[in-house]
């Protein structure tokens, strides 16, 4: 959309103001571009629920892999649908500190579930006589 | 604002970026980077359920407790308040006022039919014996839910605060501005939800 090289200099003014409304536009989206993210959205809401309330298949490991895929999947649906995000808005900042974000959101997570599952496999069960002793 | 001045004033800004304009200032940017930190406080919370998420302490699991027919009409409430803020953006690129508050109004209807169901949730499960206080893993879960459901309650408030602006002085630039800032807010307590709703009553119903 604001892809064009540079204006020419004069009319500075009108031009300064045409990449107003192009920088709204590029921000907002079309009718189609949302009705098509709704419709997504829609459907990868649906299959999860329909998967685990009608019990669709037998492994619970299987649901849950697929709950968490239509997850991911409609949380990208959601950032280019409604969010606008793509790779130019501002310079790639917005990408940038999306990247950076996911990173510690994935450090945080993992680490978390892997640090304290350790500690719930590793540490000696406590009677509470042993509680009692604890300085 | 300050900036808007300064770089209106300055003739030819030097920016390091291949980019030829910032039209927006830098207000979208950082308001970004306030989503970004906001993402970082759900990501703990989500952390702390999913290390807590099965000590019952001898109470209730999830599969007792939530009724997933209701969550998927939760979901759909907030599904529908995030298309409706899209009209309310498309109607506002159209510079058509009245439609503008109109759609937000619908937002803000289905924002609070969201928030009237959680709180029915809540106050079921409460009732139920079933409060925060029971075990790690309702303690967890009220945090972050409760933590969802405060943002969304804000979020309202803003809404009703730009729909008396609106009303007010029209869609001038610093309106559409703001109207821009909360649709990102809006949006993406949307993909909060996604979360919520796949790892914490899905999944926790799934055991």
């Amino acid at each position: 959309m604001s892809s064009h090289p540079h204006a020419p200099t004069h009319e500075d003014a009108a031009t300064t103001h045409h990449a107003h409304s192009h920088g709204h536009e590029a921000g907002h989206g079309s009718f189609k571009g949302y009705m098509i993210g709704f419709g997504l959205s829609i459907v990868l809401t649906a299959i999860p629920f329909v998967l685990v309330m009608g019990g669709v298949f037998d492994s619970k490991l299987l649901t849950a892999f697929l709950v968490m895929a239509f997850a991911v999947v409609q949380i990208v649906v959601h950032m280019v649908y409604f969010l606008h995000m793509n790779p130019r808005s501002e310079g790639g900042w917005t990408m940038m500190a999306l990247i950076f974000t996911l990173v510690l959101v994935a450090i945080t997570l993992a680490g978390s579930l892997w640090v304290m599952h350790h500690l719930n496999t590793n540490m000696m069960p406590m009677s509470p006589e042993m509680m009692k002793n604890v300085p | 604002m300050a900036n808007d001045i300064q770089a209106q004033e300055s003739e030819k800004p030097v920016f390091y970026l291949t980019e030829d304009h910032h039209p927006e200032g830098s207000t979208n940017l950082g308001f970004w980077l306030y989503l970004m930190s906001d993402c970082l406080i759900f990501a703990v919370l989500f952390a702390t359920h999913g290390v807590l998420r099965r000590n019952y302490a001898a109470g209730p699991s999830p599969a007792d407790l939530f009724d997933l027919p209701l969550v998927a009409l939760n979901t759909a409430m907030l599904l529908f308040s995030s298309i409706t803020y899209g009209f309310a953006m498309l109607q506002m690129e159209r510079n058509a006022k009245a439609e503008t508050l109109f759609w937000l109004a619908v937002t803000g209807l289905f924002g609070a039919a969201f928030l009237g169901l959680e709180l029915y949730e809540f106050a079921h499960l409460i009732h139920e014996g079933a409060g925060p206080t029971r075990s790690a893993f309702l303690s967890s879960f009220f945090t972050l839910v409760g933590t969802h459901g405060l943002h969304v309650t804000f979020g309202i408030i803003w809404l009703i605060t730009l729909m008396v602006q609106v009303s007010k002085h029209g869609l001038i630039p610093e309106n559409r501005r703001r109207l821009m800032c909360l649709s990102m807010f809006w949006h993406f307590l949307d993909v909060v939800w996604i979360g919520v709703f796949s790892f914490i009553y899905l999944m926790g119903v799934l055991g």
